[in-house]
């Protein structure tokens, strides 16, 4: 099912289209553009786009151990449900922007659900 | 079936294989993560132009220039001679040629190295002080110059700046490396606007970059923003000012961020100063040189105004841990 996703929503093209707003979006973003202003812009955009490879059902896998060890340090710094939710929200609203009909949408969003315990290390 | 050579050593890749898994399972370690070309973590440069296209997909045009790929999705077509990035360091001799003060606390330093293949204005250059300890310094002239220029600040406890200030003299010889670096100009786009913004000896790279770009033609405008606190600490004002006056595309605005407003003088942060100029970056290519918070705070600014990630150039000065 996630393959398929993948493919409805556009593949790669679609991820590198997505990753500028998205990116830019959380960024300008103050309730959680601390948690991505990374010293090297450029590491932090490829990240984005791997996790936007992921929540369109992509050809990149982490498994819970890696969403558990990458955002530890986050956690750490205060990483809790409402800036998950924020996130969120920023990805959606980047997908509505690019005008990706809703139904996809959704899917992109349970994707994301399904990470957030392991996300913030519960 | 292809060849790779690494460190002086042949390894076998085969027919299906990439250069990071061929590596690995011969025992090499090649720094990895994402393994699907997204996260570059394994990038690696190739002596020559040989790299599969597919292999440089969303790297920067200027390391695909220099040849960087991304090892894990790097499928050989030939046999190849590939290094990890920071393999890239060979000396070379060089004679000084010129010693001057540009303002209190920077001096350029002329230095002729005939063995120097070439190089793209903006790089940087590592200069060696003895064998073990070396700083680096970019290039503030461009290839036709025949020589190459550095603007070396005064750190405090800086022990090769110091040197540099107090004991090098014309005619030294000294050791330096190759020139390297990414934040250099590319004719791809000749009429794209460009966008320079850099703090005190951040200067001599987008100097370097500025005239690179006119030598080869390039007909949109480019605005050079030079930030110090105070007057003072700004230098080449008047040469850069001639220079706008020759070339009808060329801007330059000198910032000064301290209490003392002075006429032909822009007041504010050299960043500030030019995002209130340029508030729209969609399609400019952005240089940002000089004090790493500036280039952070910068960098930043400039995607915010929509500048794409890959049209943002940056070079932080980051300054050696004082012994």
């Amino acid at each position: 099912m996630s393959a398929n996703l993948y493919e409805k929503i556009g593949g790669e093209a679609a991820v590198n289209a997505a990753v500028d707003v998205f990116y830019r979006r959380v960024l300008g973003d103050d309730r959680i553009s601390d948690f991505f202003d990374d010293v090297d812009m450029e590491r932090q955009a490829a990240k984005q786009k791997a996790f936007l490879t992921m929540a369109f059902g992509g050809p990149v896998h982490y498994t819970g151990a890696d969403m558990r060890k990458g955002h530890a340090h986050l956690v750490a710094r205060g990483l809790n449900d409402s800036h998950f939710d924020a996130v969120v929200e920023n990805l959606v609203a980047s997908l509505q922007e690019l005008n990706v009909p809703a139904e996809l949408i959704a899917e992109v969003g349970a994707v994301c659900e399904s990470t957030r315990n392991d996300v913030l290390g519960k | 079936m292809s060849q790779l050579y690494f460190n002086d050593v042949t390894y076998q890749c085969g027919e299906h294989e990439t250069v990071l898994d061929a590596l690995t399972r011969q025992g090499v370690s090649i720094p990895s993560s994402c393994r699907n070309g997204v996260c570059q973590t394994c990038m690696m440069q190739s002596v020559d132009a040989n790299v599969p296209g597919a292999a440089q997909n969303g790297l920067k045009p200027t390391l695909q220039a220099q040849n960087y790929f991304l090892a894990c999705v790097c499928h050989p077509t030939e046999d190849m001679t590939v290094s990890l990035p920071d393999n890239t360091d060979r000396l070379l001799s060089a004679t000084v040629t010129a010693v001057r003060q540009l303002n209190d606390e920077i001096k350029c330093v002329g230095l002729d190295c005939p063995t120097l293949e070439g190089y793209h204005a903006g790089q940087f250059i590592n200069l060696y002080q003895d064998s073990e300890c070396a700083r680096s310094y970019s290039l503030a002239s461009v290839p036709t110059d025949g020589y190459l220029r550095l603007h070396v600040r005064r750190l405090p406890d800086g022990r090769v700046s110091n040197w540099i200030h107090d004991e090098l003299k014309i005619g030294d010889s000294v050791q330096i490396s190759i020139p390297v670096g990414s934040c250099f100009y590319l004719p791809d786009a000749p009429q794209q606007p460009l966008l320079l913004i850099g703090t005190g000896s951040g200067l001599a790279p987008l100097i370097g970059i500025a005239r690179d770009a006119l030598n080869q033609r390039h007909t949109g405008d480019i605005y050079l923003y030079h930030g110090s606190h105070d007057v003072a600490g700004l230098y080449l004002v008047d040469e850069l000012r001639e220079m706008a006056e020759h070339y009808s595309n060329f801007h330059y605005v000198p910032c000064v961020s301290g209490d003392d407003v002075t006429p032909q003088y822009q007041a504010g942060r050299a960043v500030e100063v030019a995002l209130a100029a340029h508030p729209d970056l969609t399609g400019w290519r952005v240089f940002l040189c000089g004090n790493p918070n500036m280039v952070k705070t910068a960098r930043k600014k400039a995607y915010l105004a929509k500048a794409a990630m890959n049209d943002i150039y940056a070079d932080a000065f980051l300054v050696a841990g004082a012994k």
